[in-house]
């Protein structure tokens, strides 16, 4: 310090050389950095943890267990009196018989053998209930097959698919396992002949749900989403952008554009089961709309949609500059003209970017379809938007309540299938935005 | 004739309109269209509007009302056949004192005192209806006068009755569907004269001093008021729908029951009958849980959106903050059933074992496991809210600490976050109202016993887990059992737009102290 | 046409007080581009040294070099040697905590922290553990708020948030701030450009006072500021230093013909 400096200063240390406690204040910076380092890190740690239990558990479900069996299709088993009559053909009990044949045969097991009751009985269960129904599906299909020998690749148990993948250890007592120790004998010999063998589970995909988890599918559930989704699209886009053209465009600022603003915003945080209950309340028990029809869940998910869109069309209609609307107006055009004509397609890119979010959060939405009864067991496909149908997330909730294991597996897989619709969205909108974005 | 036909030949005589306006306008004038007040393309537009606005708004008008109509037929001919044919089989028993009340009369009275009696009836008379509508005109006279039974000739059109109807049930369905048939009629015959006198009106007043423009673009303006109020329309939707329920349900249950509760156990009483206790609807356990359950998804989602935000915020490198930011946004975009199974399989026993491990009874459903997978689905919505608010503080006061020496942790600690204070506590408002209102973690992990308990290691459930609960299922639409649901809902609703309000009222004060 | 490079030095070294900090072949790169070009420039002791020329000329950069407030900026790249009496600030084993501590700042637009008058001025002396007692903070912030001129007007009103102050008082408030970590040298960027012409004279007065104590650099596009309360002008153009001396030479004799043309107005 100068020679000038006077007493309250000298009080102070000098300037120069004074202990200002670097080293304990470094060490608090470094901490204090680390916490940040160690939240995000926790972050991404718990995504990558979510990510892989539900790929671990999942990835097996693509694969399906099915048996190789060198079916008989006996005429005299499964239709006696020869005329093809299809209310005669196309009972699946007909076909058990004829499986059960075929199944000893690939078991090496003699189905005269009176000693081998017991192996036949273990080797039958190792077939799902529903492998009759999708050889009668076959055979309904082409009545030709009749009295032919066929090569069939027959579904396997839910359970024999578990043990086979693993899922089931063998090392357990045989009381606690589904699988009995004799039917483990089987499925090695089987297993070892290349009888038994992971096949691509096209079932997964194109079947409805089923409470063999062997045929269970998520294709009524898409159906019922795909519905929704679009029901979505088409009431929410149109909706959402005229609403965002009257309150960024033309509405006055008064009281009640204050209200509606007021509005927009909380309908975007309030509750989505509150929404359900909306529903069932306005569309169902009032409207007299059927339950479980994918046409109100897509009303519902509108509703809740609609402020997303909102929000998005209205920061994309005040990212276009004001000069644009003046230069319309300047040349003539009214009012209307210049928002439609110009202000509209630049702000085009945002919409669409708003929409597909407010999209991606609409087809993960569970609760509020729980609310209108789209959680049924529904098994036929929906031809139209207001026959009962499910949803891929209310799938995935019901199939999460199954005590097989083998449900586990396939709701980590309609899980993933889940998330990659999502993420197909949510990078379209990405390469949207980067594509269209404008700086101006 | 389907409403959907309607609405195409609706469509199809709109886009006539168009034409025929927009070529009437340009013959007017010989097709030197700078005559015109407006462009050619306007007068096709409102001869479309004006005639397929009237008949559109017409159809929905008459769809609105059959139904409500339908059902007071329904409603009137049922009495009415009722006491008729009871008092005739009152009549053929006259004077017998010991004869039964004959059956029919046992209906009547039923339907006369039960709601869910005439709900049901209404219904198989629709179903009858459906099945009388499809059989041939023989069938169906013979059906009309008692001749057949009633379930095994609607079983052969495939529609399938629970039960044999009376007589009077039959005499309904008929009346239904005469009645729709009129309905279909007016319907028909209101539409196509409200397209013609639509079209021909608008097409003659086309003439190229009309101000088209300014017509049409009035009929657009107020298509978008009426589509930006729809946002009020469902707020009130919401909040009417649910008091008229939950008033409902009131009317059963006391208030004090409900509010002030500290049982909950709903027992599912057959409906209608005296007597069989109304059961308990204390809110308190499920609020409790509710609190509980956010409580500790904010004690997780706090700290660690908060020093996320506030290191991308302050000290990230631009790549880092270009691969941290998205990656914990996506935490925001999974479904919230996708963190439910993921606490439902995997957190839940992990926590279990772990617990067992230690010598702790953790069971798999846990405040402990709903709380903690909740707070992993917060800490984007903390993160990304703080992280603007953070970067809303002006450079200014960063500087103003910097230059005094201070290092960057004591200017974030003592400056920055003081300044932003008002801004975070709305955001954590807002994943506290998340919280409150999430339901699909919930009902996976958080278990369904209603609890007051202090030990985060056990069971609780929620309130909207209680929604959800009550509402699937086999309904009985007026019970108690059911429409508690509502009053849950609208507690629900009540405590979240509060907390909404409030929130996005701070942190509006606040973004405009910084603008 | 002169060398633009060249720095005319109308004092040649003939200097009445010690330097306190000079600055040699300072660069200053933001990214690409580069916003001073080898400016030499020393800074005496106990003298208001002020930076003018037009606006973008580099002037505010080389402030900010000073005490490394460039250093917050990512992209921004510092080259040459700028020494605090004998230390180069830029060497690696100079902490800049404490370097701001000596070479205090004071911003262009008033920047009270949204705390009390008090906290506003006790934050340096605080986070820096200055005092350990409570006294000697409340010693500390009356002598900087009495310093800064502030205390009489506002003795009352400590615990009042000091973003409630008129714009003039926010800006001694900020001085005071400076003060009570009790540098040796006050940057003041452009401290009086959003103040009315009242304020102004204050501020002004007070910094001619301030000098007894501190070495002051200001910043300023007041040629009448400069003037005013300066002992030594450099006049910056395109990121060059293009004349450095005493404040009455440079303005009544100036050597480069640009210094000449910015103070009589031809631009700015």
């Amino acid at each position: 310090m100068t020679d000038t400096a006077n007493q309250s200063t000298e009080m102070l240390a000098t300037s120069k050389n004074r202990d200002l406690g670097l080293k304990r204040r470094y060490g608090r910076e470094r901490r204090f950095q680390a916490m940040g380092i160690a939240a995000i890190t926790m972050g991404v740690l718990f995504l990558f943890l979510l990510f892989w239990s539900i790929v671990t558990k999942g990835y097996t479900a693509f694969q399906q267990t099915k048996i190789h069996l060198d079916i008989y299709l006996s005429e005299q088993l499964i239709d006696p009196s020869g005329n093809r009559d299809i209310n005669v053909i196309q009972m699946p009990i007909r076909y058990n018989k004829v499986l059960e044949a075929a199944i000893y045969k690939a078991a090496g097991i003699d189905p005269k053998d009176k000693t081998k009751r017991n192996a036949m009985r273990e080797a039958k269960s190792l077939l799902s209930k529903g492998a009759s129904v999708d050889l009668r599906d076959l055979v309904v299909e082409n009545p030709s097959l009749i009295g032919t020998r066929i090569d069939y690749w027959a579904l396997a148990d839910g359970d024999v698919d578990s043990f086979l993948k693993g899922q089931i250890p063998r090392d357990i007592p045989e009381s606690k396992r589904k699988i009995s120790d004799a039917q483990i004998a089987i499925i090695d010999t089987m297993a070892e002949k290349g009888v038994l063998a992971k096949q691509f589970n096209s079932n997964l995909f194109f079947n409805g749900p089923s409470s063999r988890p062997e045929s269970a599918g998520i294709a009524v559930a898409v159906i019922g989403s795909v519905f929704m989704m679009l029901i979505v699209l088409v009431l929410a886009l149109p909706i959402g952008v005229a609403a965002s053209i009257y309150l960024e465009e033309f509405a006055p600022k008064n009281r009640w554009t204050d209200l509606i603003e007021v509005n927009i915003n909380n309908l975007a945080a309030v509750p989505s089961i509150v929404f359900g209950l909306l529903g069932l309340a306005v569309f169902i028990n009032f409207a007299g709309l059927p339950r479980s029809a994918s046409l109100v869940g897509g009303l519902v998910l509108t509703l809740m949609t609609l402020p997303t869109i909102i929000i998005a069309t209205r920061s994309a209609l005040k990212a276009v500059p004001p000069s644009i609307r003046e230069a319309a107006l300047g040349v003539g055009a009214s009012k209307t003209q210049a928002i439609f004509h110009h202000v509209l397609p630049l702000a085009t890119p945002g919409i669409l970017t708003g929409t597909i979010i407010g999209l991606a959060q609409a087809l993960g939405e569970t609760a509020p379809l729980l609310m209108i009864g789209m959680v049924a067991f529904v098994k036929d496909f929906p031809a139209t938007p207001l026959d009962p149908a499910t949803a891929l997330p209310v799938q995935i909730y019901m199939w999460s309540g199954e005590a097989q294991r083998a449900f586990t597996e396939r709701t980590s897989a309609a899980i993933l299938i889940l998330l990659a619709f999502l993420a197909l969205m949510n990078i379209s909108a990405v390469l949207l935005r980067r594509r269209f974005e404008r700086r101006w | 004739m389907s409403p959907l036909w309607l609405l195409a030949a609706i469509v199809v005589f709109a886009l006539i309109g168009a034409a025929l306006g927009r070529n009437r306008a340009v013959s007017c004038v010989n097709g030197n269209i700078a005559e015109l007040h407006s462009r050619p393309g306007y007068y096709g537009s409102y001869v479309m509007i004006w005639t397929a606005l009237p008949a559109i708004f017409f159809m929905v008008a008459v769809l609105m009302a059959q139904p409500f109509f339908n059902s007071s037929i329904i409603d009137s001919e049922l009495r009415a056949g009722y006491s008729q044919s009871c008092d005739r089989e009152m009549a053929r028993t006259n004077g017998d004192a010991d004869a039964k009340l004959p059956a029919i009369c046992a209906d009547k009275e039923q339907y006369e005192t039960l709601d869910t009696r005439r709900a049901l009836m209404k219904s198989v008379v629709e179903s009858v209806a459906v099945g009388v509508s499809l059989l041939d005109k023989a069938t169906a006279d013979k059906l009309h006068n008692g001749l057949v039974a009633v379930r095994p000739t609607l079983k052969e059109v495939g529609v399938a009755l629970a039960e044999d109807v009376p007589t009077p049930v039959v005499d309904a369905a008929n009346k239904l569907n005469e009645a729709k048939k009129t309905g279909d009629y007016i319907l028909l015959g209101g539409v196509g004269l409200l397209l013609i006198i639509g079209l021909v009106l608008s097409y003659l007043r086309v003439s190229p001093r009309l101000r088209a423009r300014n017509l049409v673009e009035t009929n657009i303006k107020v298509a978008l008021v009426l589509a930006s109020s729809i946002a009020i329309l469902t707020t009130v939707g919401i909040v009417m729908s649910m008091l008229f329920e939950a008033i409902h349900f009131f009317n059963k249950v006391s208030l004090s029951n409900f509010f002030l509760g500290t049982q909950w156990d709903p027992r599912f009483t057959s409906a209608g009958r005296a007597g069989g206790g109304e059961g308990s609807f204390g809110l308190l356990p499920l609020i409790w849980g509710t609190l509980y359950i956010s409580l500790v998804a904010l004690l997780v989602a706090v700290p660690i959106g908060m020093f996320a935000a506030i290191y991308m915020a302050e000290y990230a490198s631009n790549t880092v903050r270009a691969i941290a930011k998205p990656l914990l946004e996506i935490l925001a975009g999974i479904p919230t059933i996708v963190y439910g199974f993921f606490a439902l399989v995997t957190v839940g026993p992990f926590l279990r074992d772990t617990g067992a491990a230690i010598g702790l009874d953790i069971s798999a459903n846990s405040v402990l496991t709903a709380g903690c997978v909740m707070g992993i689905m917060l800490i984007p919505f903390i993160s990304s809210l703080s992280d603007d608010i953070i970067t809303a503080v002006p450079q200014s006061l960063r500087d103003g600490s910097l230059g005094l020496g201070a290092t960057k942790s004591e200017t974030i600690k003592k400056v920055i976050l003081p300044a932003a204070l008002p801004g975070i506590v709305g955001s954590i408002l807002l994943a506290a109202s998340r919280a409150i209102g999430e339901t699909m973690i919930v009902v996976m992990a958080a278990g369904i016993a209603a609890n007051l308990t202090l030990n985060p290691f056990e069971a609780v459930t929620t309130v909207t887990v209680k929604i959800v609960s009550q509402l699937t299922g086999d309904l009985e639409f007026n019970s108690p059992q059911t429409l508690v649901a509502f009053a849950l809902g609208i507690t629900l609703f009540v405590i979240t737009l509060g907390l909404n309000i409030f929130a996005l009222h701070i942190v509006r004060k606040y973004r405009e102290q910084y603008d | 046409m002169q060398d633009t490079n060249q720095t005319f030095k109308a004092d040649s070294d003939v200097r009445s007080n010690p330097i306190k900090m000079s600055g040699e072949k300072v660069t200053v790169h933001y990214g690409a581009k580069q916003a001073l070009f080898d400016v030499d420039l020393k800074i005496e002791e106990n003298q208001v040294t002020s930076l003018i020329g037009p606006s973008g000329c580099g002037k505010s950069t080389f402030l900010r070099c000073l005490n490394r407030m460039n250093d917050t900026i990512d992209i921004c790249r510092v080259g040459g040697t700028i020494k605090l009496d004998s230390t180069d600030i830029y060497n690696p084993d100079v902490d800049v905590v404490e370097l701001r501590a000596r070479v205090g700042m004071v911003f262009q637009k008033a920047n009270p922290f949204p705390k009390s008058i008090f906290e506003n001025v006790a934050y340096g002396p605080r986070i820096h553990g200055l005092c350990r007692t409570k006294a000697e903070m409340d010693e500390i912030v009356v002598t900087s708020l009495q310093k800064a001129g502030l205390f009489e007007e506002i003795k009352d009103r400590l615990d009042e948030p000091g973003t409630g102050l008129s714009g003039g008082q926010q800006q001694r408030l900020c001085i005071a701030r400076a003060i009570a970590v009790s540098p040796e040298v006050i940057l003041m960027d452009e401290p009086c450009s959003a103040l009315d012409p009242i304020a102004t004279a204050k501020v002004e007065e007070l910094i001619d006072e301030l000098r007894e104590n501190y070495t002051i650099v200001i910043v300023t596009h007041s040629m009448q500021q400069a003037a005013r309360v300066s002992q030594r002008t450099a006049f910056f153009h395109m990121g060059n230093l293009v004349e450095e001396g005493p404040t009455d030479q440079i303005f009544t004799n100036p050597v480069d013909q640009r210094t000449q043309d910015y103070i009589t107005g031809r631009f700015g």
